[in-house]
């Protein structure tokens, strides 16, 4: 009874030797990006440009907002293919406001809330009701954008005020967009949210086992109905970005964004099945998809081929590692 | 199990029942017979897709590259025709059977050999197999003035007062209910949703079987192809964009749970029916094309909230039960 077992000292978490550090994922995504900087640098004369290299950053900034988001949700064990959807939703709502005469703070305000509030509708569908996620937003997909259909049919809404471009058009300082400053704050934040709070480690207990986690006392339809909300408000503020970018909205905006969104998160390493995934993979898979595009761009190479190569990074990355274990034994 | 099943799909026929009803309150020639054949030869392809989609889904995997499949096949019999008007039309259907085999066994490789998960690989070769369209044809159109009449023609020559394309359709809906019914391919496919684990004990090759699934998915998505193009004689890059989330549609409205295991041949085909006759009816009662997206999308949303009640998993239950307590 006297001598209880010395306390154990348990390490909050486990040792990474340098050499998982050097064949992770991340770092697989750094050489990737390396390389493909490399080779847009010797293709073409115009890339090391700092103007250059500031317009690349438009290709990923909007998109990677919204992977963010999405990643938690994926490391829960949820997707939302309804994004874009919202982003046209919200961008229509926007275009109707303008019409009324709204002022730039009234425009970004209804863009947010508008994001906001759809996904808390598709939050509320799959937590509530217990429906499956790939499923419902593909409902709210047809639902939102079919809205901005209604409301606009082949219409285009203009006349955004002159303030309003800054969000898209702005830079911060020198060749800094407000978009690349907002995109670097957002990885923070989400960051922090992932790997540094309780609500993090929740998050990947969901995605790992979603029973087990109910039972070891996370409120798993809380968690997720939060996620979503986020998605929703990540695809606000794209929404509010995109706009302000362009100038104008048509129910067409954003089109097919919600791959590019998912594809940046899988290319970031994180498991479309849930319960492992980075920020920091998330980041450099947006680098990667905009260093692609964009050199590619440069080349005078069409968009539809670029989404070829975009398509052979996301199945090659994601093999390679699996072909490459099976090789060693 | 089998008479929930019934039940499912005879709510859904009469939800149809009540649309057509009451479309033609507003519209009184819709339910002549001669529009309804119209309506299901306007829907012959997304039933055809449906029912490639549903094999797919019941192995609790996914084929988002479907359109991109259809439009790359699509694009390679229209160029094959243009190029080459003498090649006969039977032989440009098997061409095209075959093209969507090769793009559909891709699938099915990545998944079953590095066992990729299925959303994974569809998602890279849906982009893939769009931009590859661009590719051999340099981003032009093939119009209908290069194509052969016979080409333009064959489906919609009358076979007993009805479009050789529904007969098709007909025939696909035979094969799917024979092989769904009383195969053990078939059984099997329902095997492998309900529980991965159990079928392997049985002897089923679970990854062999997906991989059967993604060569059917990608051979349907051939043959429409084929269909898609000489139905609306023109070819391009933009061909059915987007459609790979209809067709899915088409599957939940039929009650096909996305979960697997659960999924008949006539619910496919009626969910498919469902959103062509929503399609065709909105012009005909003066209201504006735009509003089907929305109409769709909010019965896709019902849909899936009537089909869950049966699909509740056991964990859930039993945490029910113990919040309940």
């Amino acid at each position: 009874m006297t001598d209880t077992p010395a306390p154990r000292n348990i390490p909050d978490r486990l040792d990474r030797p340098l050499s998982t550090a050097v064949f992770s994922w991340e770092a697989l995504l750094v050489v990737v990006a390396l390389a493909i900087f490399a080779i847009n640098s010797f293709a073409s004369p115009y890339f090391l440009d700092p103007y250059s290299l500031s317009d690349l950053t438009f290709n990923f900034t909007e998109k990677g907002l919204i992977a963010f988001a999405m990643a938690l949700l994926i490391i829960s064990g949820e997707i939302d293919l309804s994004v874009a959807a919202i982003i046209a939703l919200a961008s229509t709502l926007m275009g109707m406001a303008v019409q009324a005469g709204a002022g730039t703070p009234v425009l970004v305000l209804i863009g947010v809330t508008v994001g906001l509030a759809c996904g808390a509708f598709n939050g509320l569908l799959v937590t509530r009701l217990g429906l499956p996620s790939i499923v419902v937003t593909i409902g709210t997909m047809s639902l939102f954008r079919g809205i901005a259909f209604i409301i606009l049919g082949d219409q285009a809404y203009k006349g955004y005020p002159e303030s309003f471009a800054f969000f898209g058009q702005g830079y911060v300082w020198w060749v800094v967009s407000f978009e690349l400053v907002l995109f670097l704050v957002a990885a923070v934040i989400y960051w922090f949210l992932l790997h540094r709070t309780s609500f993090g480690r929740r998050i990947f207990a969901i995605g790992n086992n979603p029973v087990a986690a109910q039972f070891s006392g996370v409120r798993v339809g809380r968690i997720k109905f939060i996620l979503f909300c986020l998605t929703g408000l990540m695809s606000g503020i794209a929404s509010v970005l995109i706009t302000s970018r362009l100038g104008s909205t048509r129910p067409s905006i954003a089109q097919g964004y919600e791959l590019e969104a998912i594809t940046m998160v899988v290319l970031g390493g994180v498991s479309i099945l849930g319960g492992a995934g980075s920020i920091l993979g998330v980041v450099l898979a947006a680098f990667i998809m905009g260093l692609v595009t964009f050199g590619l761009g440069l080349l005078n190479v069409p968009g539809i081929v670029m989404s070829i190569f975009i398509g052979l990074l996301l199945i090659i990355v994601i093999a390679l590692p699996i072909v490459w274990r099976r090789l060693r034994g | 199990m089998k008479a929930l099943l019934k039940y499912r799909e005879l709510w859904l026929l009469a939800a149809i029942v009540v649309l057509i009803g009451l479309i033609s309150t507003r519209f009184p020639g819709f339910a002549d017979p001669g529009n309804l054949r119209q309506v299901f030869n306007d829907t012959s392809i997304l039933m055809i897709l449906a029912l490639g989609q549903m094999v797919v889904i019941l192995t609790r995997s996914i084929d988002l590259s479907m359109a991109s499949n259809l439009c790359f096949t699509g694009m390679v019999v229209a160029m094959l025709n243009a190029a080459h008007p003498a090649i006969p039309i039977p032989l440009l259907i098997l061409i095209a059977l075959l093209v969507g085999l090769v793009l559909g066994a891709i699938n099915g490789l990545l998944v079953w050999r590095l066992n990729i998960p299925s959303i994974v690989v569809t998602l890279g070769t849906l982009t893939i197999y769009r931009g590859a369209t661009f590719v051999i044809s340099g981003g032009a159109w093939v119009n209908a003035d290069k194509m052969s009449p016979d080409f333009i023609g064959f489906q919609r020559a009358a076979f007993l007062g009805i479009p050789v394309l529904s007969w098709i359709a007909i025939l696909v809906i035979a094969l799917f209910f024979v092989v769904m019914t009383r195969t053990a391919l078939g059984r099997s496919f329902y095997a492998i949703g309900v529980n991965p684990t159990a079928s392997v004990y049985t002897g089923i090759d679970v990854g062999r079987t997906k991989f059967i699934v993604f060569c059917i998915s990608g051979m349907v998505g051939g043959l429409a192809g084929y269909l898609w193009i000489s139905r609306y004689v023109i070819a391009s890059v933009e061909v059915a964009n987007g459609y790979e989330l209809n067709i899915i549609a088409a599957c939940v409205i039929g009650g096909i749970s996305i979960a697997g295991g659960i999924g008949s041949v006539g619910g496919a085909v009626l969910g498919a029916l469902f959103l062509g006759i929503i399609s065709n009816a909105l012009p005909v009662i003066n209201i504006s094309p735009f509003w089907q997206m929305a109409i769709s999308g909010s019965a896709i949303i019902l849909a899936v909230v009537l089909n869950a009640r049966g699909e509740r998993q056991q964990g859930r239950i039993i945490l029910k039960r113990a919040e309940a307590a």
